[in-house]
Protein backbone atom coordinates (compact mmCIF):
# COMPACT_ATOMS: atom_id res chain seq x y z
CA UNK A 1 0.00 0.00 0.00
CA UNK A 2 1.75 3.32 -1.28
CA UNK A 3 2.49 5.79 1.80
CA UNK A 4 0.10 9.00 1.60
CA UNK A 5 2.33 12.11 1.40
CA UNK A 6 2.41 15.44 3.13
CA UNK A 7 4.27 18.88 3.04
CA UNK A 8 5.15 19.63 6.45
CA UNK A 9 7.85 22.33 5.83
CA UNK A 10 8.62 25.24 3.27
CA UNK A 11 11.55 27.80 2.56
CA UNK A 12 11.96 30.48 -0.49
CA UNK A 13 14.98 32.48 -1.83
CA UNK A 14 13.58 34.93 -3.98
CA UNK A 15 13.30 38.59 -5.23
CA UNK A 16 9.82 38.90 -4.02
CA UNK A 17 11.20 37.66 -0.42
CA UNK A 18 13.33 35.24 1.44
CA UNK A 19 11.06 33.57 3.73
CA UNK A 20 7.27 32.50 3.12
CA UNK A 21 5.55 35.08 5.62
CA UNK A 22 7.17 37.99 3.10
CA UNK A 23 6.86 36.06 0.01
CA UNK A 24 2.97 34.99 0.56
CA UNK A 25 1.89 38.93 1.58
CA UNK A 26 4.06 39.92 -1.31
CA UNK A 27 2.05 37.71 -3.53
CA UNK A 28 -1.34 38.53 -2.49
CA UNK A 29 -0.13 42.02 -2.03
CA UNK A 30 0.18 41.60 -6.21
CA UNK A 31 3.31 42.86 -6.25
CA UNK A 32 6.54 42.76 -8.62
CA UNK A 33 9.93 41.43 -7.74
CA UNK A 34 10.83 42.26 -11.52
CA UNK A 35 13.29 45.63 -11.70
CA UNK A 36 16.81 46.41 -13.56
CA UNK A 37 19.60 43.94 -13.51
CA UNK A 38 22.21 45.57 -11.07
CA UNK A 39 24.23 42.02 -11.58
CA UNK A 40 26.44 42.94 -15.08
CA UNK A 41 26.48 45.86 -17.44
CA UNK A 42 23.10 45.17 -20.16
CA UNK A 43 23.93 48.26 -22.13
CA UNK A 44 24.13 45.92 -25.28
CA UNK A 45 21.23 43.52 -24.12
CA UNK A 46 17.85 43.80 -25.74
CA UNK A 47 16.18 42.96 -22.27
CA UNK A 48 18.14 44.78 -19.44
CA UNK A 49 15.27 43.24 -16.37
CA UNK A 50 14.99 40.22 -14.25
CA UNK A 51 13.48 39.17 -10.27
CA UNK A 52 17.17 39.34 -9.41
CA UNK A 53 18.14 38.91 -5.94
CA UNK A 54 19.92 41.87 -4.87
CA UNK A 55 22.59 42.32 -1.90
CA UNK A 56 22.27 38.56 -1.07
CA UNK A 57 24.18 37.45 1.84
CA UNK A 58 24.56 33.51 2.73
CA UNK A 59 25.80 34.02 5.81
CA UNK A 60 22.47 35.72 6.83
CA UNK A 61 20.65 32.45 5.88
CA UNK A 62 23.29 30.21 8.16
CA UNK A 63 25.43 29.06 5.72
CA UNK A 64 29.29 28.57 6.68
CA UNK A 65 31.67 31.22 4.83
CA UNK A 66 34.01 29.44 4.11
CA UNK A 67 31.73 26.73 2.39
CA UNK A 68 29.32 29.11 0.68
CA UNK A 69 33.04 30.12 -0.85
CA UNK A 70 32.71 26.97 -2.59
CA UNK A 71 29.33 27.42 -4.00
CA UNK A 72 27.74 28.44 -7.11
CA UNK A 73 24.91 30.96 -6.35
CA UNK A 74 22.48 28.59 -7.41
CA UNK A 75 23.54 25.83 -5.20
CA UNK A 76 23.77 29.19 -2.35
CA UNK A 77 19.71 29.37 -2.92
CA UNK A 78 19.44 26.03 -2.58
CA UNK A 79 21.18 25.31 0.70
CA UNK A 80 19.56 28.34 2.18
CA UNK A 81 15.85 27.11 1.10
CA UNK A 82 16.70 23.72 1.92
CA UNK A 83 17.77 25.14 5.81
CA UNK A 84 14.78 27.24 6.14
CA UNK A 85 12.29 24.34 5.04
CA UNK A 86 14.13 21.72 7.70
CA UNK A 87 13.49 24.29 10.39
CA UNK A 88 9.84 24.87 9.61
CA UNK A 89 9.30 21.50 9.30
CA UNK A 90 10.73 20.85 12.69
CA UNK A 91 12.39 17.77 11.58
CA UNK A 92 15.41 16.56 13.32
CA UNK A 93 17.45 14.41 10.96
CA UNK A 94 19.37 13.03 13.15
CA UNK A 95 22.09 10.09 13.15
CA UNK A 96 22.43 7.05 10.85
CA UNK A 97 19.15 5.13 10.95
CA UNK A 98 17.03 8.11 10.97
CA UNK A 99 19.08 10.05 8.47
CA UNK A 100 19.18 7.06 5.95
CA UNK A 101 15.25 7.76 5.81
CA UNK A 102 15.73 11.41 4.21
CA UNK A 103 16.70 12.03 0.84
CA UNK A 104 17.63 15.09 -1.03
CA UNK A 105 16.19 16.01 -4.64
CA UNK A 106 17.27 19.73 -5.14
CA UNK A 107 17.74 20.08 -9.44
CA UNK A 108 18.49 22.93 -11.41
CA UNK A 109 17.98 24.01 -14.82
CA UNK A 110 21.10 24.81 -16.05
CA UNK A 111 23.14 24.79 -12.85
CA UNK A 112 26.09 26.93 -12.30
CA UNK A 113 26.62 29.24 -15.05
CA UNK A 114 28.07 31.95 -13.17
CA UNK A 115 30.78 29.81 -12.25
CA UNK A 116 31.15 28.81 -15.75
CA UNK A 117 31.35 31.97 -16.95
CA UNK A 118 34.00 33.08 -14.30
CA UNK A 119 37.02 29.87 -15.10
CA UNK A 120 36.44 29.94 -18.87
CA UNK A 121 37.20 34.32 -18.48
CA UNK A 122 40.27 32.61 -16.38
CA UNK A 123 40.80 29.98 -19.36
CA UNK A 124 40.94 32.63 -22.10
CA UNK A 125 43.01 35.09 -19.97
CA UNK A 126 45.73 32.96 -18.12
CA UNK A 127 45.77 29.28 -19.75
CA UNK A 128 44.32 25.72 -18.41
CA UNK A 129 46.65 26.47 -15.31
CA UNK A 130 44.80 28.46 -13.80
CA UNK A 131 41.49 27.08 -13.79
CA UNK A 132 40.02 26.38 -10.00
CA UNK A 133 40.01 22.79 -8.90
CA UNK A 134 36.38 23.67 -7.46
CA UNK A 135 35.20 24.79 -10.99
CA UNK A 136 33.76 21.40 -11.97
CA UNK A 137 32.20 20.94 -8.10
CA UNK A 138 31.20 24.16 -8.06
CA UNK A 139 29.29 24.23 -11.74
CA UNK A 140 27.63 20.62 -11.84
CA UNK A 141 23.99 20.57 -11.32
CA UNK A 142 23.68 17.89 -9.05
CA UNK A 143 25.20 19.99 -6.62
CA UNK A 144 22.39 21.25 -4.86
CA UNK A 145 21.54 17.97 -3.89
CA UNK A 146 24.99 17.30 -2.82
CA UNK A 147 25.68 20.11 -0.83
CA UNK A 148 22.32 19.69 1.00
CA UNK A 149 23.29 16.55 2.36
CA UNK A 150 26.32 17.90 3.84
CA UNK A 151 24.87 20.48 5.53
CA UNK A 152 21.90 18.51 6.74
CA UNK A 153 23.12 15.45 7.11
CA UNK A 154 20.59 13.54 5.06
CA UNK A 155 21.98 10.30 3.85
CA UNK A 156 18.72 9.04 2.05
CA UNK A 157 18.25 8.94 -1.68
CA UNK A 158 20.12 11.77 -3.42
CA UNK A 159 19.34 12.45 -6.85
CA UNK A 160 18.88 15.75 -9.66
CA UNK A 161 16.70 16.30 -12.04
CA UNK A 162 17.57 18.44 -15.22
CA UNK A 163 14.49 19.23 -16.98
CA UNK A 164 14.75 22.93 -17.71
CA UNK A 165 12.03 24.69 -16.75
CA UNK A 166 10.04 21.58 -15.35
CA UNK A 167 13.24 20.51 -13.02
CA UNK A 168 11.48 21.77 -9.77
CA UNK A 169 7.96 20.10 -10.39
CA UNK A 170 10.37 16.82 -11.88
CA UNK A 171 11.73 16.87 -8.24
CA UNK A 172 8.89 17.49 -6.20
CA UNK A 173 6.57 14.36 -8.10
CA UNK A 174 9.70 12.11 -8.20
CA UNK A 175 10.09 13.06 -4.22
CA UNK A 176 6.70 11.99 -3.69
CA UNK A 177 7.18 8.57 -5.10
CA UNK A 178 10.11 7.87 -3.29
CA UNK A 179 8.41 8.81 -0.26
CA UNK A 180 4.85 7.07 -1.47
CA UNK A 181 6.87 3.34 -2.33
CA UNK A 182 9.03 3.40 0.57
CA UNK A 183 12.58 4.97 -0.40
CA UNK A 184 12.65 7.13 2.09
CA UNK A 185 10.50 8.58 5.22
CA UNK A 186 10.99 12.71 3.87
CA UNK A 187 12.50 14.32 1.31
CA UNK A 188 14.42 17.60 0.77
CA UNK A 189 12.76 18.43 -2.73
CA UNK A 190 12.37 21.51 -5.48
CA UNK A 191 14.66 23.42 -7.47
CA UNK A 192 17.13 26.58 -7.64
CA UNK A 193 18.81 28.85 -10.34
CA UNK A 194 21.02 31.53 -10.76
CA UNK A 195 20.77 32.48 -13.97
CA UNK A 196 20.79 36.36 -14.15
CA UNK A 197 23.90 36.35 -15.84
CA UNK A 198 25.71 37.19 -19.26
CA UNK A 199 25.69 33.88 -21.27
CA UNK A 200 21.82 33.10 -19.89
CA UNK A 201 21.11 36.43 -20.34
CA UNK A 202 22.57 36.70 -23.89
CA UNK A 203 21.26 32.94 -24.82
CA UNK A 204 17.50 34.36 -24.02
CA UNK A 205 17.85 37.72 -26.10
CA UNK A 206 18.87 35.63 -28.96
CA UNK A 207 16.35 33.30 -28.90
CA UNK A 208 13.44 36.29 -28.50
CA UNK A 209 12.31 34.94 -25.72
CA UNK A 210 12.04 37.64 -23.03
CA UNK A 211 10.35 40.50 -22.88
CA UNK A 212 11.96 43.77 -23.49
CA UNK A 213 9.66 45.87 -21.56
CA UNK A 214 12.70 47.50 -19.68
CA UNK A 215 11.30 51.01 -18.92
CA UNK A 216 8.90 48.82 -16.72
CA UNK A 217 10.28 46.31 -15.39
CA UNK A 218 7.08 45.73 -13.29
CA UNK A 219 4.55 45.19 -15.92
CA UNK A 220 7.34 43.49 -17.86
CA UNK A 221 5.45 39.99 -16.64
CA UNK A 222 1.95 39.47 -17.77
CA UNK A 223 0.64 36.37 -18.52
CA UNK A 224 -2.54 36.07 -20.45
CA UNK A 225 -2.29 39.53 -21.40
CA UNK A 226 -2.82 40.54 -25.19
CA UNK A 227 0.71 43.12 -24.57
CA UNK A 228 2.27 39.94 -23.16
CA UNK A 229 5.90 39.73 -24.87
CA UNK A 230 8.29 36.97 -23.21
CA UNK A 231 9.14 35.74 -20.32
CA UNK A 232 11.21 37.79 -17.37
CA UNK A 233 14.18 35.92 -15.87
CA UNK A 234 13.86 34.90 -12.38
CA UNK A 235 16.46 33.53 -10.00
CA UNK A 236 16.09 31.84 -6.65
CA UNK A 237 15.13 28.62 -4.94
CA UNK A 238 11.85 26.91 -3.32
CA UNK A 239 12.36 23.71 -1.54
CA UNK A 240 9.52 21.68 0.18
CA UNK A 241 9.49 18.93 3.25
CA UNK A 242 7.73 16.25 1.84
CA UNK A 243 6.91 13.70 4.27
CA UNK A 244 5.28 10.54 4.59
CA UNK A 245 2.15 11.05 6.62
CA UNK A 246 2.42 8.30 9.75
CA UNK A 247 6.22 9.71 9.72
CA UNK A 248 4.75 13.22 10.04
CA UNK A 249 1.88 12.18 12.30
CA UNK A 250 4.40 9.90 14.48
CA UNK A 251 6.22 13.41 15.40
CA UNK A 252 3.09 16.00 15.18
CA UNK A 253 4.51 18.16 12.68
CA UNK A 254 2.26 20.59 10.91
CA UNK A 255 0.67 19.32 7.79
CA UNK A 256 0.31 22.32 4.94
CA UNK A 257 -0.58 19.79 2.14
CA UNK A 258 -1.30 16.73 1.20
CA UNK A 259 0.50 15.54 -2.27
CA UNK A 260 -1.85 12.78 -4.12
CA UNK A 261 -1.52 13.17 -7.87
CA UNK A 262 1.81 13.19 -10.27
CA UNK A 263 2.07 13.35 -13.88
CA UNK A 264 5.18 13.26 -16.57
CA UNK A 265 4.92 13.39 -20.61
CA UNK A 266 6.91 14.33 -23.29
CA UNK A 267 5.93 16.57 -26.51
CA UNK A 268 8.49 14.76 -29.05
CA UNK A 269 7.44 18.08 -30.91
CA UNK A 270 9.96 20.54 -30.78
CA UNK A 271 13.28 21.59 -28.59
CA UNK A 272 11.80 24.90 -27.53
CA UNK A 273 7.83 24.97 -29.08
CA UNK A 274 5.46 23.44 -26.66
CA UNK A 275 2.80 20.79 -28.13
CA UNK A 276 -0.85 21.27 -25.90
CA UNK A 277 -1.25 17.61 -26.23
CA UNK A 278 1.86 16.96 -24.35
CA UNK A 279 0.64 19.22 -21.49
CA UNK A 280 -2.82 17.87 -21.91
CA UNK A 281 -1.97 14.68 -21.36
CA UNK A 282 0.58 15.00 -18.56
CA UNK A 283 -1.97 17.06 -16.57
CA UNK A 284 -4.83 13.68 -17.09
CA UNK A 285 -1.73 11.68 -15.88
CA UNK A 286 -1.66 13.63 -12.97
CA UNK A 287 -5.13 13.61 -12.33
CA UNK A 288 -5.62 9.89 -13.32
CA UNK A 289 -2.62 8.98 -10.62
CA UNK A 290 -4.27 11.11 -8.24
CA UNK A 291 -7.36 8.90 -8.71
CA UNK A 292 -9.87 11.74 -8.79
CA UNK A 293 -12.30 13.55 -11.28
CA UNK A 294 -11.01 16.39 -13.08
CA UNK A 295 -14.17 18.48 -11.90
CA UNK A 296 -12.30 18.17 -8.43
CA UNK A 297 -9.65 20.55 -9.44
CA UNK A 298 -10.91 24.04 -8.26
CA UNK A 299 -7.68 25.97 -9.00
CA UNK A 300 -4.43 25.80 -11.17
CA UNK A 301 -1.06 27.50 -10.82
CA UNK A 302 0.04 27.52 -14.36
CA UNK A 303 2.99 27.27 -15.98
CA UNK A 304 2.29 30.89 -17.38
CA UNK A 305 4.94 32.18 -18.65
CA UNK A 306 3.87 35.32 -20.12
CA UNK A 307 5.24 34.48 -23.84
CA UNK A 308 2.87 34.52 -26.99
CA UNK A 309 2.96 30.78 -27.42
CA UNK A 310 3.27 29.32 -24.26
CA UNK A 311 0.67 31.02 -22.30
CA UNK A 312 -1.96 29.99 -25.30
CA UNK A 313 -0.66 26.55 -25.89
CA UNK A 314 -1.07 25.99 -21.59
CA UNK A 315 -5.09 27.46 -22.00
CA UNK A 316 -5.21 25.39 -25.23
CA UNK A 317 -4.41 22.02 -23.01
CA UNK A 318 -6.06 23.15 -19.95
CA UNK A 319 -9.59 23.16 -21.58
CA UNK A 320 -8.55 19.78 -23.44
CA UNK A 321 -7.70 18.22 -20.00
CA UNK A 322 -11.04 19.75 -18.27
CA UNK A 323 -13.63 20.34 -20.65
CA UNK A 324 -15.92 22.76 -19.41
CA UNK A 325 -14.81 22.43 -16.30
CA UNK A 326 -12.22 24.75 -17.49
CA UNK A 327 -14.55 27.45 -17.27
CA UNK A 328 -15.36 27.04 -13.83
CA UNK A 329 -11.88 26.66 -12.48
CA UNK A 330 -9.46 29.52 -11.66
CA UNK A 331 -5.78 29.49 -12.63
CA UNK A 332 -3.40 31.72 -12.21
CA UNK A 333 0.16 32.77 -12.99
CA UNK A 334 2.46 33.78 -9.88
CA UNK A 335 4.81 34.28 -12.49
CA UNK A 336 3.55 37.54 -13.51
CA UNK A 337 5.22 38.38 -9.81
CA UNK A 338 7.79 36.33 -9.47
CA UNK A 339 9.12 36.37 -13.27
CA UNK A 340 10.39 32.85 -13.93
CA UNK A 341 12.99 30.93 -11.96
CA UNK A 342 13.69 28.12 -14.83
CA UNK A 343 14.33 25.00 -12.75
CA UNK A 344 13.27 26.52 -9.76
CA UNK A 345 9.87 27.46 -10.79
CA UNK A 346 7.87 24.39 -9.65
CA UNK A 347 9.67 24.72 -6.33
CA UNK A 348 8.18 27.98 -5.36
CA UNK A 349 5.39 27.28 -7.28
CA UNK A 350 4.53 23.95 -5.48
CA UNK A 351 4.96 26.46 -2.18
CA UNK A 352 2.22 28.75 -3.29
CA UNK A 353 0.09 25.84 -4.06
CA UNK A 354 0.54 24.87 -0.52
CA UNK A 355 -0.64 27.90 1.02
CA UNK A 356 -3.29 28.11 -1.38
CA UNK A 357 -4.51 25.39 0.12
CA UNK A 358 -4.02 26.10 3.41
CA UNK A 359 -4.94 29.66 3.75
CA UNK A 360 -8.32 29.65 1.32
CA UNK A 361 -6.61 32.47 -1.08
CA UNK A 362 -5.73 32.52 -4.47
CA UNK A 363 -2.71 35.24 -5.42
CA UNK A 364 -3.48 36.79 -8.95
CA UNK A 365 -2.19 37.04 -12.10
CA UNK A 366 -0.80 40.64 -12.01
CA UNK A 367 -0.81 43.09 -15.16
CA UNK A 368 -3.79 41.18 -16.44
CA UNK A 369 -5.09 44.52 -17.78
CA UNK A 370 -6.36 43.81 -21.19
CA UNK A 371 -7.06 39.64 -21.11
CA UNK A 372 -5.95 38.02 -25.17
CA UNK A 373 -9.42 37.50 -26.67
CA UNK A 374 -8.23 33.96 -27.41
CA UNK A 375 -7.71 33.10 -23.74
CA UNK A 376 -10.97 33.25 -22.21
CA UNK A 377 -10.00 31.53 -19.09
CA UNK A 378 -10.72 32.75 -15.30
CA UNK A 379 -6.84 34.17 -14.61
CA UNK A 380 -8.11 35.75 -11.52
CA UNK A 381 -7.00 38.74 -12.74
CA UNK A 382 -5.22 41.80 -10.44
CA UNK A 383 -6.47 41.07 -7.03
CA UNK A 384 -6.28 37.85 -5.14
CA UNK A 385 -9.85 35.85 -4.46
CA UNK A 386 -10.80 34.31 -1.28
CA UNK A 387 -11.95 30.14 -2.38
CA UNK A 388 -11.74 27.56 0.19
CA UNK A 389 -9.86 25.25 -2.39
CA UNK A 390 -9.60 21.72 -1.72
CA UNK A 391 -7.65 20.23 -4.45
CA UNK A 392 -5.18 22.34 -6.74
CA UNK A 393 -2.68 21.32 -9.57
CA UNK A 394 0.41 22.65 -10.77
CA UNK A 395 2.35 22.90 -13.77
CA UNK A 396 5.59 22.71 -15.15
CA UNK A 397 6.67 22.76 -18.94
CA UNK A 398 10.38 22.84 -20.22
CA UNK A 399 12.64 23.08 -23.02
CA UNK A 400 13.11 19.57 -24.52
CA UNK A 401 9.33 19.52 -24.29
CA UNK A 402 9.54 18.12 -20.68
CA UNK A 403 6.09 18.39 -19.03
CA UNK A 404 5.25 17.67 -15.49
CA UNK A 405 2.09 18.48 -13.04
CA UNK A 406 1.64 17.88 -9.21
CA UNK A 407 -1.69 17.86 -7.84
CA UNK A 408 -2.17 18.70 -3.70
CA UNK A 409 -5.05 18.24 -1.62
CA UNK A 410 -6.38 20.01 1.59
CA UNK A 411 -5.45 17.84 3.89
CA UNK A 412 -7.71 15.94 5.53
CA UNK A 413 -7.21 12.81 8.01
CA UNK B 1 58.71 36.45 11.22
CA UNK B 2 59.29 36.65 7.62
CA UNK B 3 57.69 38.44 4.80
CA UNK B 4 57.13 35.54 2.94
CA UNK B 5 55.75 33.73 5.94
CA UNK B 6 53.22 36.83 6.55
CA UNK B 7 52.38 36.37 3.16
CA UNK B 8 51.44 32.78 3.29
CA UNK B 9 49.75 32.94 6.43
CA UNK B 10 47.10 36.10 4.50
CA UNK B 11 46.68 33.84 1.89
CA UNK B 12 45.67 30.60 3.83
CA UNK B 13 43.76 32.17 6.37
CA UNK B 14 41.65 33.73 3.46
CA UNK B 15 41.23 30.76 1.21
CA UNK B 16 40.91 28.06 4.49
CA UNK B 17 38.65 30.38 6.25
CA UNK B 18 40.86 29.86 9.69
CA UNK B 19 42.09 31.71 12.41
CA UNK B 20 46.01 33.52 11.98
CA UNK B 21 46.62 32.10 15.20
CA UNK B 22 45.85 28.41 14.19
CA UNK B 23 48.79 28.91 10.93
CA UNK B 24 51.73 28.23 12.83
CA UNK B 25 54.68 26.61 11.08
CA UNK B 26 53.90 23.47 12.40
CA UNK B 27 50.75 23.28 11.06
CA UNK B 28 49.24 20.76 8.26
CA UNK B 29 47.13 22.00 5.81
CA UNK B 30 44.99 18.43 5.88
CA UNK B 31 45.21 17.54 9.85
CA UNK B 32 45.13 21.12 11.46
CA UNK B 33 43.48 23.75 8.58
CA UNK B 34 40.72 21.32 7.75
CA UNK B 35 42.10 21.80 3.76
CA UNK B 36 40.70 18.96 1.37
CA UNK B 37 42.69 17.90 -1.69
CA UNK B 38 40.97 20.54 -3.67
CA UNK B 39 41.71 23.49 -1.22
CA UNK B 40 45.36 22.37 -1.85
CA UNK B 41 45.43 22.48 -5.15
CA UNK B 42 44.03 25.78 -4.87
CA UNK B 43 45.82 27.08 -2.53
CA UNK B 44 49.69 26.03 -4.14
CA UNK B 45 47.78 27.60 -7.26
CA UNK B 46 47.21 31.09 -5.29
CA UNK B 47 51.03 30.78 -4.13
CA UNK B 48 52.30 30.62 -7.37
CA UNK B 49 50.31 33.64 -8.06
CA UNK B 50 51.58 35.47 -5.15
CA UNK B 51 55.28 34.29 -5.90
CA UNK B 52 55.56 34.44 -9.66
CA UNK B 53 56.63 30.93 -9.69
CA UNK B 54 56.03 27.47 -10.56
CA UNK B 55 55.29 24.93 -7.86
CA UNK B 56 55.52 21.20 -9.91
CA UNK B 57 52.74 18.58 -8.41
CA UNK B 58 55.40 16.43 -7.77
CA UNK B 59 56.92 19.06 -4.99
CA UNK B 60 53.48 20.47 -4.01
CA UNK B 61 52.89 17.09 -3.16
CA UNK B 62 55.45 16.40 -0.32
CA UNK B 63 54.00 19.91 1.19
CA UNK B 64 52.22 19.18 4.12
CA UNK B 65 52.15 22.00 6.75
CA UNK B 66 52.87 25.90 6.64
CA UNK B 67 56.43 25.50 7.64
CA UNK B 68 57.46 23.59 4.65
CA UNK B 69 55.89 26.14 1.80
CA UNK B 70 57.68 28.67 3.23
CA UNK B 71 61.17 27.25 3.03
CA UNK B 72 60.34 26.06 -0.48
CA UNK B 73 59.18 29.40 -1.67
CA UNK B 74 62.20 31.00 0.39
CA UNK B 75 64.62 28.28 -1.71
CA UNK B 76 62.48 28.62 -4.68
CA UNK B 77 62.34 32.79 -5.59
Amino acid sequence: MAQRVVVTGMGVVTSLGSDIRTFWNNLLAGKSGVSRIEAFDTSDYTTKIAAEIKNWDPEAYGLDKKNARKMDRFVQFAAAASLMALKDSGLEIGSNAESDRVGVSVGSGIGGLGTWEEQHSLLLERGPRRVSPFFIPMMIANMASGQISMITGAKGPNTTTVTACATGTHSIGDSFRMIQRGDADAMICGGAEATVRPMAMAGFCSMRAMSTRNDEPEKASRPFDVDRDGFVMGEGSGVLILESLEHALGRGAHIYAEVIGYGMSGDAYDMVEPDPDGAARCMARAIKDAGIAPEEIGYINAHGTSTPVGDKSETTAIKTTFGDHAYKLAVSSTKSMTGHLLGAAGGIEAVILALTLQNGVIAPTINLDRQDPELDLDYVPNAPRKADIRTALSNSFGFGGHNATVIMRKYEA
Amino acid sequence: MSDVYERVKRIVVERLGVEEAEVTAEASFKDDLGADSLDVVELVMELEDEFDLEISDEDAEKITTVGEVVNYIQSHS
